[in-house]
């Protein structure tokens, strides 16, 4: 099973189109592969016949690098793909030839993925996204989706999947590469009165369009002086995928959420995913939604109620504690469970993990009631961390708790560096389960 | 089609563009009062632009444009006094004083502003192009771009844009010539800046902005074909501001011939000459538009001067929805 995808760790054989005793040779198309991101074609590079077919069409979350296909006349029955020159990673970039592409993922066999999963409700971030798009879809006409690659491609990150084959041309709108071009053209069509889902392939491209997001889109409320709002949702993908290096790693929550008249909300799994974009898209003011690459695969269950919304600015304690406090967002919420986990195992302390969910408005009262009741913070996300939101959290909580602290807060951030491309370096710059762990430790005084 | 002038329309064409000259001079005297603060940038000199466009205009139109809008909310009908409340900081201003002079906007009357980055009106303006079409409406955006917004990239994204979606929207270039200081054969290469739509297929056209009757023709041209549905299209209006690009410029970057050359073409000059020749009205009537023009901006300055600033609490509303 080759990695066709920065962030595939297993793949779907859709289809083979090969069967045993085929001759074949190199560049042949043997395989369909459903990725994490599209289905694509597998070609192969050595030559001979094949022996044997290790997995079923249809077999799903086949691990990447398991052996698929034994090939003879290959000395040591290597595996078919073992030897693959590198197949590209990068298939939201222009940069791959289309003719590896397949593009028919449809919304109907998103639907049968769901069925075969162990619980029916469990489904992944990448779908609950969908699903609130397509849900307020239908319920307003006003509401449309524009950006790259989010129609006939089905999504650089198949988020739109299915999309276009249900509302049509009209409603999901691919565009050209103009990030600054047609955010300002959706945000002049909500200050008209239309509700623009803009969605970046990644955050990294609203660079730029930032300047209409902030000048225009935020301020214009208050220049007009309440006359003219902007309903606007921006999502994508925010923050390290998977080496996918400097120019296109990075967490944006902490530039976004500087800036008055946004709303910045920081999904970290697919059931909150689903509830906050739901209010995202009623609300009336622009938001900011960025969503973690790595999470869209993760599922959760998600309730299939169209009125299932979580409103924006409310915390939620992910897991409840006494001895000490993690406040979190996104990516860094799952890891911070993790060290809660570890720490009760290791020294029987109880961790509470509140997850922000909504950035800006942010939930003080959560923040300083727990720090209350724990009297010990640890604050954990990924972005630098000069001027991050663990900075402004510091700030509130000396301001209004100081007397309840038992010890200096500690702030757990990445590396004050670009995000480099070497796996060992990138996992040294991104905070980790162990970093949490000893974090806690110093803010109860464990040795 | 071309537009067929009525008395009536003669006598609003010299009243709108009487009106705008005398509201910027007295907004230039209550600059220097101290009254006005930050940047101001007036339309003194081209008048004839907005006007001329405004006599073609459908009333639910929308209308956006930069920074320079003081004349394009009067064309577009909008109260003196309230944009000189706006200016001076006062709660009663189109946008309660929060705005100021580069960001006034009317959204009852479909003026969208007043934006204070170049260039960054023109996507916003393709966007309501883009509304306007997806409601089915009949209407059209005319979106103004300034001759040095016409070498910033998002102008072109746009055009791409509306061209690609064969949107709603007449761009307006008003080419006063020079981009603040820098000239437009400094800044542009290539000197039509009508024709730089023309490799997305967007048509364009030129006219004498110093000229209000040939503007109308052109103006008229031009929003008939975008209003067809044929799509965007590019008027280019060549004028000049007789003063420099903000209050606080001394404009040493242009010969004072330059200026006096340009003045021998008012556009004022242009509009009334033809009015008294075409015996509409007499050189007397003209005064007597005038002298009521003088006391209604005089009213409006007194009644923004003697308007409330915003109450503290102002500060914190119309953020958030």
């Amino acid at each position: 099973m080759p990695s066709l995808s920065p962030t595939m760790t297993e793949g779907n054989l859709t289809k083979w189109l090969v069967k045993e005793g085929d001759l074949i040779k190199s560049g042949d198309v043997i395989a369909e592969i459903e990725t994490d991101k599209a289905t694509m074609e597998v070609e192969t590079v050595d030559e001979g016949v094949i022996e044997k077919l290790l997995y079923k069409e249809g077999e799903q979350s086949i691990p990447v690098n398991s052996t698929i296909a034994i090939l003879s006349g290959d000395n040591n029955e290597e595996e078919e793909n073992k030897d693959l020159p590198e197949q590209p990673k990068d298939n939201e970039d222009s940069s791959i030839s289309t003719n590896n592409i397949v593009q028919k993922s449809s919304l109907k066999e998103k639907k049968q993925n769901i069925d075969t999963s162990l619980d029916e409700n469990l489904i992944t971030m990448r779908q609950a996204i969908r699903d609130a798009m397509a849900e307020e879809m239908r319920k307003n006409e006003s509401v449309f989706v524009i950006g790259e690659e989010v129609g006939e491609y089905q999504g650089a990150y198949k988020v739109t999947q299915g999309l276009l084959e249900e509302f049509g041309p009209k409603r999901i709108i691919d565009t050209p590469i103009s990030e600054q071009g047609f955010t300002g053209l959706a945000i002049g069509s909500a200050f008209k009165g239309l509700r623009p889902i803009v969605e970046f392939m990644t955050f990294n491209f609203s660079m730029q369009a930032i300047d209409q997001i902030i000048n225009s889109a935020a301020k214009i409320l208050y220049m007009s002086g309440g006359q003219i709002n902007c309903p606007i949702v921006f999502r994508g993908p925010n923050g390290a995928a998977s080496q996918v290096a400097a120019q296109h790693s990075q967490d944006f929550t902490s530039w976004y959420a500087h800036c008055p008249g946004l709303k910045v909300v920081v999904p970290s799994n697919a059931y909150n995913a689903k509830g906050l974009l739901k209010s995202a898209i009623d609300d009336d003011n622009p938001v900011i939604f960025l969503e973690n690459e790595i999470l869209y695969g993760y599922k959760a269950e998600v309730p299939a109620d169209t009125n299932f919304e979580i409103p924006l600015g409310v915390a939620n304690i992910a897991l409840e504690g006494s001895d000490a406090t993690i406040v979190t967002y996104s990516i860094m919420v799952s890891k911070s469970l993790e060290a809660a986990k570890l720490l009760k195992y290791k020294h029987d302390i109880n961790v509470e993990v509140i997850d922000l969910q909504t950035i800006r408005p942010l939930d003080k009262v959560t923040i300083i009631e727990s720090v209350k009741k724990t009297n010990r913070l640890v604050t954990v996300e990924e972005s630098w961390p000069f001027a991050s939101i663990g900075s402004e959290i510091v700030n509130i909580v000396q301001n209004e708790a100081f007397d309840f602290l038992d010890s200096p807060i500690k702030k757990i951030n990445s590396a004050d560096v670009p995000m480099p491309y070497s796996s060992v370096l990138e996992k040294k710059y991104l905070p980790q389960v162990e970093d949490i762990i000893l974090a806690i430790e110093e803010v109860c005084y464990i040795q | 089609m071309k537009k067929k002038l009525l008395k009536k329309d003669y006598i609003k064409i010299y009243t709108y563009m009487l009106k705008i000259r005398r509201f910027e001079e007295r907004a230039s005297q209550l600059y220097g009062m101290g009254h006005i603060g930050g940047f101001c940038h007036l339309y003194i000199g081209q008048e004839a632009v907005v006007v001329g466009v405004l006599m073609t205009i459908k009333n639910n139109d929308s209308v956006v444009t930069s920074y320079r809008d003081h004349g394009h909310m009067i064309a577009r009908g909008l109260e003196p006094k309230r944009i000189m409340a706006e200016l001076t900081g006062k709660s009663n201003g189109y946008s309660g004083g929060k705005g100021g002079s580069m960001h006034m906007f009317s959204k009852e009357n479909n003026f969208y502003g007043g934006h204070g980055i170049v260039g960054a009106q023109v996507p916003i303006g393709t966007g309501i192009a883009f509304t306007l079409k997806y409601k089915n409406q009949k209407n059209i955006c005319r979106t103004y771009i300034g001759d040095g917004a016409m070498n910033n990239g998002q102008v072109f994204e746009a055009f791409n844009l509306a061209a690609l979606w064969s949107l709603p929207v007449l761009y307006i270039i008003e080419n006063n010539m020079y981009g603040m200081g820098t000239a437009v054969n400094r800044a542009a290469a290539g000197s039509d800046l009508y024709k730089r739509g023309e490799s997305f297929g967007i048509n364009g056209t030129i006219v004498d902005g110093m000229n209000v009757f040939q503007v109308i023709d052109a103006a008229q041209k031009a929003g008939d074909f975008v209003r067809e549905g044929n799509g965007p299209y590019i008027l280019e209006v060549q004028t000049y501001r007789y003063r420099g690009h903000s209050m606080s410029d001394p404009a040493k970057y242009r010969s004072k011939e330059e200026l006096e050359n340009y003045k021998l073409n008012d556009p004022l000059e242009i509009a009334s000459q033809e009015i008294i020749k075409k015996k509409i009205a007499s050189k007397k009537d003209l005064e007597n538009i005038n002298k009521k023009i003088i006391k209604e901006i005089k009213d409006a300055a007194d009644y923004a001067l003697d308007s409330p600033f915003p109450a503290d609490e102002d500060l914190y509303t119309n953020v958030y929805l």
